[in-house]
């Protein structure tokens, strides 16, 4: 359970997907503008992150390592996740078109998120089981949702202040945003001291 | 031979077996559409670029439908795809308010003169570094024609050694403008009927010994204009398109010719 927690927390912490291994970075500029589409894209990413690994794990310890192909893993991975994605896409089209209507043309951009294949990857590469597969990506996924709600309030600020002429837009975004990343290096080594590594 | 056959056919399987989930989901859960939107959805581009202000075209297809949203808010489509939309809605057609760039300088050969020779690489910004340039007024074009080297779509000629810009083919990307080392190109809507084609800051005086057709800065159409759009900032005159009628007075009182009348609308402008 200690394990679990301890996972769980580097995850949403410190190894922030977005701000610490700048993964999945397009989102993050692009769907953090109001408060209220971060949360829905922040949703959906946890939603296909869980989906994801839990489809992703089963197909690599089940198919492509009795067989020697584990270097199908990122074609493979990438298959599954798209298709995932398509379906997460129809269901919400047809169950929740609000939140379909607010997320617009950012959850196709999910299907080639970097994040969700990353953390499909990490999970393997760190040997995890199942159980803690599942929590890392839970926990990516709020990372994620963490980096997008802090990041739609620093960006309400930042869209209503007057910075000088050259920083307008996108740079001051940017400069933002690299600040932010910066400060989460403050999470370092929480975990291990907490929970003794 | 099994080592090739065995992964081809495991992706394969997947792949398939990931299609046929997802056609038989998107026939379970199909969502009734308006058919219309899928109509005005293949008329656009399909960028996804956001000019029109919904969130990629889908978007608005499915806001011209629901809500009645103007028809001309497709930039990248142009006037091509609004008299599609308008036609297939059986709508009004609405002109598409495009950029155009323009070039702010009527100085001709024969209406300037030059101050030396210049020999070295044929480019406005060289020639720029040597005395501004060899034509004897330093605000207007030099006429080596950085900007008609920069268009994509060869809608920029060097005539008479000032940039003329064909109307028809420029798609207002603003390449030339940000080119120019002078910085005379703007790129303005596409509904401006009336452009000061000098912009010469010099005072009136000195601006007559170099060229024939720069503003002297008179007054004259800032007195004469109906509806007090133009302004004398810096000794030129600058049109405020805000307040401007375009009823073409000042370019018939104005002294030196410099206020040009024009006419950038019209439909199918962009599509040839």
């Amino acid at each position: 359970m200690v394990k679990l927690i301890s996972v769980l927390m580097a995850a949403v912490l410190v190894n922030n997907y977005v701000l610490r291994q700048f993964l999945g970075i397009c989102p993050f500029l692009g769907v953090s503008k109001d408060l209220k589409s971060a949360t829905g894209m922040s949703i959906a990413v946890i939603f296909v992150m869980c989906l994801a690994t839990a489809v992703t794990w089963c197909i690599h310890m089940y198919l492509l390592v009795p067989r020697g192909m584990e270097y199908l893993q990122t074609v493979v991975f990438i298959l599954v996740i798209a298709a995932l994605v398509q379906l997460v896409e129809i269901a919400l089209k047809k169950n929740i078109p609000a939140l379909y209507r607010a997320l617009g043309v950012y959850l196709p951009l999910i299907t080639t998120n970097c994040a969700v294949l990353g953390v499909t990857i990490a999970n393997l590469d760190r040997g995890y089981g199942f159980a803690e597969s599942m929590v890392n990506a839970l926990g990516s996924g709020l990372g994620f949702f963490l980096a997008m709600v802090i990041f739609s309030g620093v960006r309400y600020r930042t869209e209503t202040s007057e910075p000088p002429k050259p920083f307008e837009g996108l740079p001051l975004t940017l400069i933002s945003a690299s600040i932010l990343s910066l400060s989460f290096f403050g999470f370092n080594g929480i975990v291990e001291n907490l929970f003794g590594g | 031979m099994s080592a090739i056959l065995i992964p081809v056919g495991a992706v394969s399987g997947i792949g398939l077996l990931c299609a046929v989930m997802l056609t038989v989901v998107s026939k379970v859960m199909a969502v009734q559409v308006d058919e219309r939107i899928t109509a005005v959805r293949d008329v656009l581009p399909g960028a996804n670029c956001g000019a029109c202000g919904y969130a990629g075209c889908d978007g608005y297809a499915a806001a011209l439908i629901e809500d009645g949203v103007k028809t001309n808010l497709c930039v990248p489509g142009s006037d091509d795809v609004s008299l599609q939309i308008s036609n297939l809605l059986g709508v009004e057609f609405e002109d598409v308010i495009e950029r155009i760039a323009v070039c702010h300088c009527g100085g001709t050969t024969s209406a300037t003169q030059r101050k030396m020779e210049y020999g070295g690489v044929i480019s406005c910004a060289a020639a720029k570094l040597l005395y501004g340039g060899e034509m004897s007024c330093r605000y207007g074009c030099i006429g080596y024609g950085d900007c008609a080297r920069v268009c994509p779509n060869g809608a920029v000629c060097i005539e008479d050694g000032v940039a003329r810009i064909n109307p028809r083919r420029c798609t207002g990307c603003g390449l030339c403008a940000k080119v120019c080392p002078n910085g005379i190109i703007s790129t303005l809507p596409d509904t401006v009927t009336t452009v000061i084609k000098c912009s010469s800051i010099d005072r009136g005086g000195d601006v007559r010994k170099k060229c024939q057709r720069g503003c002297i800065g008179c007054m004259r159409c800032v007195r004469e204009c109906p509806n007090e759009a133009i302004a004398v900032v810096n000794n030129l005159a600058v049109i405020d398109y805000d307040k401007c009628g375009g009823c073409g007075h000042c370019a018939e009182v104005c002294t030196v010719k410099c206020v040009k009348i024009a006419n950038f609308t019209g439909v199918f402008n962009k599509t040839e």
